[in-house]
């Protein structure tokens, strides 16, 4: 009884987790999955979000509902950053991986260490009455602090999908991932489209923000325990794929909630991690990725 | 005659849903001179990269000199013999000119004086001014007889040229034909990837058409410049109607 | 004549090192040259795989950290002396770089610089979890007398220090002027053309990943006899993942000298003004200096030395 309970316990934690990771994910499949920017900095942009959402939940507003205007800020935000990379590399001709790796590692750590002077060490959490109560069914207790995050993040992805798939710009997204110049004849600048997805991409880090936030407390270098589990639901997903993007969060979700149930909760960092180096090692392309 | 040099068998490779090599075979012989022709995307390049090993063809075989080498990676190809050059000028940035013929020479090479093997190909293709220099500095023209001294500093016996006269001038294009008959000369099997035909007619023994993945004509360059169905992939119908025009200029 | 040269300018700076105690010079020299020197290693070792190969390390605090962990650990549980826990520090150091080699060298360079993100966190989770590191409390380190000829404990880790600098920067330059760093250098300008060379680029890439790996596991070695003291947040900290990328970025990684003049000029600045402002802004400085490189002298200071250019070899 005690097993049964304890597994469909982890089965459903660990759903929830992996449905978070895919939106915390999201962004980076967009800029690194699609667009192939390693933009390492997208964790430390979740953070930024939840800042942001935490700041909007001070005014009383929901960190969903937060989040929807902060997200056109971080548009904005996203669209000068990609210039920014844009005029030091991409114009320079042939992306160089070094070069702009570090570009996005020194910004992302530039953006840490400004949260931490701007805003201090404390972690910033936010304060929403469902938090701290939970839904059973059953034998199953599901916290709201997971299950409603949970339930946005599929619902966020979809709308995506849909954009991406059925229409003519989120089409063009996809297009400039194959060949630049079959988009330049058909009428559209693959540098605007370049820099409105990355926009997107950053725009998509406030809502991880605030599910993240209302996991719980978030403090400046709170990305760093994300950057394994961020690409490793890129790369498992298969470069790009948003259905897999989900999938594979659901993935990790699970390994994590399962090496935290049944071995010990501190290894669970690790797993993201080992998930990432497996699949790298055995099958690169990802679970639903098609061969490039 | 002893046997082909170069050999491959029924060659697939498939990339996505596009079927780059549709079991393509082939056959060198030692010093002989080949050329390749045939549209953008025809798969010439697929089947240079599934010699040297850059791509693992899904089906066939490839051998050289008896030796199967479909599964070996391409510094072992290149040990056994087999060099290139790139149809976008790949030189090692960040090296001089010298040092860049000294990478083949450091790993192939059994030379005593390896410097003074890459001075005297260097001098072969008239890049001994530049010896010096940083790659980076290079001509057009310069760039594409590096490429060239890079493959062939370390004596290998089999030669493939991507489009190594790309954008040259008339007389430019002499320069890089000599370098590759000379070579030819000394015993080297050289296979030409060209476009511009006046070019890789003039230099080839015999040459293969190659249209989606397939060979589609084969033969000394007369008859190819007169078969029909090259002149369609190349011109459209209404070639074929002012024959070999186009492929004799 | 140039490493008859190079070799004597490493025996005077190593003897120098070693009657410096002598001079009566103020301790807080060498315990600030102690990081410096740290740091010529740190960026020695990162730019065997990061600048020659072209392959970047993000997790240069991983191997340091478990370099300092291994040294401490061996010397707590087996009171094994400092040479031999440099080695074996270096050992882990190989074996760590060898295996996030071998997992994702295949792939791309990208996933490379992602997983060794990934594998700084790991480490620090695992310090952080097993009661022989200490946890998260850390390990205190009482290290046994220094030889009495030092006159103290932190001339003597500074000369230990000197000695793995030296022998780092020698390992650098053998590499770059031999096969090995010409292959490498093959490598970063285009893979694809190095293996059709005949340069069997994955073993060499693996080759530059241990030596990297194990020189930035010794430099954290003797760490632990340095500040007495060892916790996770220090080993494995943001600042030496930053300095081992920052340093060779901004002075140059096409040579060995710009990771030496990088580490000295950074290493100095930071050095003197954590007196004044907080560590934390010293990162935020170094974090926006390497963009600034990055985007507007990619060849680092050495690259701004038009002389250098051709000339360098």
């Amino acid at each position: 009884m005690v097993l049964l309970d304890l597994t469909l316990n982890a089965l459903a934690t660990g759903l929830l987790l992996g449905s978070i990771y895919a939106l915390l994910g999201l962004g980076l499949a967009i800029t690194f999955g699609i667009l192939h920017v390693p933009n390492i900095a997208h964790p430390v942009l979740v953070v930024v979000g939840a800042y942001a959402v935490a700041y909007g939940n001070l005014a009383g507003l929901d960190p969903f509902v937060a989040a929807i205007p902060a997200a056109l800020l971080f548009y904005a935000g996203g669209l000068v950053f990609y210039e920014f990379y844009y005029r030091v590399f991409e114009r320079r001709g042939g992306t160089n991986t070094l070069q702009s790796l570090t570009l996005f590692f020194g910004v992302g750590l530039v953006i840490e260490i400004l949260l931490l002077v701007a805003f201090g060490a404390d972690p910033k959490s936010v304060d929403v009455d469902y938090v701290g109560r939970s839904y059973t069914i059953g034998l199953v207790t599901l916290p709201y602090r997971l299950l409603v995050p949970a339930l946005v993040s599929p619902l966020l992805l979809l709308l995506l999908w849909i954009y991406l798939t059925r229409t003519h710009s989120g089409l063009a997204i996809r297009a400039v991932a194959h060949g630049e110049a079959a988009l330049g004849i058909a009428g559209i600048s693959p540098r605007w489209i370049k820099r409105h997805a990355f926009g997107l991409a950053t725009a998509s880090a406030v809502f991880g923000g605030a599910a993240l936030v209302i996991l719980g407390p978030v403090g400046p270098f709170s990305g760093h325990a994300q950057i394994g589990r961020v690409f490793a639901v890129v790369v498992l997903a298969g470069m790009g794929s948003i259905p897999g993007t989900l999938a594979a969060g659901l993935l990790i979700g699970l390994a994590e909630s399962f090496v935290t149930s049944f071995l010990n909760p501190s290894w669970s960092p690790g797993v993201a991690f080992a998930i990432l180096l497996a699949t790298l090692a055995l099958r690169p392309k990802g679970l639903f990725g098609s061969a490039s | 005659m002893s046997g082909p040099i170069l050999t491959a068998t029924g060659v697939e490779k498939t990339f996505g849903a596009l079927k780059a090599l549709g079991g393509v075979d082939l056959a060198l012989a030692p010093a002989e001179r080949l050329g390749i022709i045939g549209p953008n995307g025809s798969g010439k390049t697929t089947m240079i990269n599934c010699i040297t090993g850059t791509l693992r063809p899904e089906r066939g075989r490839i051998a050289f000199a008896g030796q199967d080498i479909t599964a070996l990676p391409p510094h072992l190809r290149a040990r056994l013999g087999i060099a290139r050059t790139f149809q976008i000028p790949q030189p090692f940035t960040g090296m001089s000119v010298i040092e860049n013929l000294l990478v083949p020479l450091d790993y192939l090479g059994h030379m005593p004086d390896r410097r003074g093997r890459a001075d005297e190909v260097l001098r072969s293709v008239g890049l001994q001014g530049r010896r010096d220099h940083p790659s980076e500095s290079l001509s057009q023209l310069e760039l594409r007889k590096l490429e060239l001294a890079r493959a062939l500093v370390a004596g290998p016996r089999v030669l493939i040229a991507d489009e190594a006269m790309a954008g040259l001038s008339e007389g430019e294009i002499d320069e890089i034909l000599d370098i590759l008959l000379a070579l030819n000369r000394s015993g080297v099997a050289v296979i030409m990837i060209e476009h511009i035909m006046h070019a890789v007619m003039r230099f080839s023994e015999r040459m293969i058409c190659f249209e989606s993945g397939r060979i589609i004509a084969e033969g000394g360059p007369t008859s190819i410049a007169d078969d029909p169905t090259v002149q369609r992939v190349y011109f459209g119908d209404h070639a074929v109607r002012s024959p070999a025009k186009g492929l004799h200029t | 004549m140039r490493t008859v040269a190079l070799v004597a300018l490493a025996v005077f700076v190593a003897i120098s090192g070693f009657f410096a105690p002598k001079l009566g010079i103020n301790t807080y020299y060498f315990y600030a040259g102690y990081v410096v020197l740290q740091y010529v290693t740190i960026a020695t070792a990162w730019n065997v795989l990061g600048g020659y190969g072209g392959y970047i390390n993000f997790g240069a605090a991983a191997f340091f950290g478990a370099g300092a962990y291994t040294a401490a650990v061996l010397f707590k549980l087996f009171g094994v002396p400092l040479p031999l826990q440099i080695l074996a520090a270096a050992a882990i150091g190989v074996a760590l770089g060898v295996a996030m080699g071998y997992l994702t060298l295949r792939v791309q360079g990208v996933y490379f610089a992602i997983a060794t993100l990934g594998l700084v966190v790991v480490l620090e989770t695992i310090v952080h979890n097993v009661e022989t590191f200490g946890g998260a409390r850390g390990l205190t380190i009482l290290a046994p007398r220094a030889p009495d000829w030092f006159g103290g404990q932190t001339p003597y880790v500074f000369f230990v220090m000197l000695l793995i600098a030296i022998a780092s920067v020698a390992i650098a330059v053998w590499i770059e002027h031999s096969w090995i760093g010409r292959g490498l250098r093959a490598i970063r300008a285009s893979e694809n053309a190095a293996e059709c060379s005949g340069v069997p680029t994955l073993r060499l890439k693996l080759v530059a990943c241990a030596v990297s790996g194990g020189l930035l596991a010794a430099a954290g070695a003797p760490y632990g006899f340095y500040a007495s003291f060892l916790e996770p947040g220090t080993a494995f900290s943001l600042a030496v993942g930053l300095n081992a990328i920052a340093m060779p970025l901004i002075g140059g990684t096409r040579s060995w000298l710009g990771p030496v003049l990088g580490a000295i000029l950074l290493g100095s600045v930071q050095q003197i003004t954590t007196v004044t402002i907080s560590s934390e802004l010293n990162i935020l400085v170094v974090g926006l200096v390497l963009i600034a490189f990055v985007a507007a002298a990619p060849g680092g200071l050495l690259g701004l030395w038009p002389a250098s250019r051709g000339a360098a070899r």
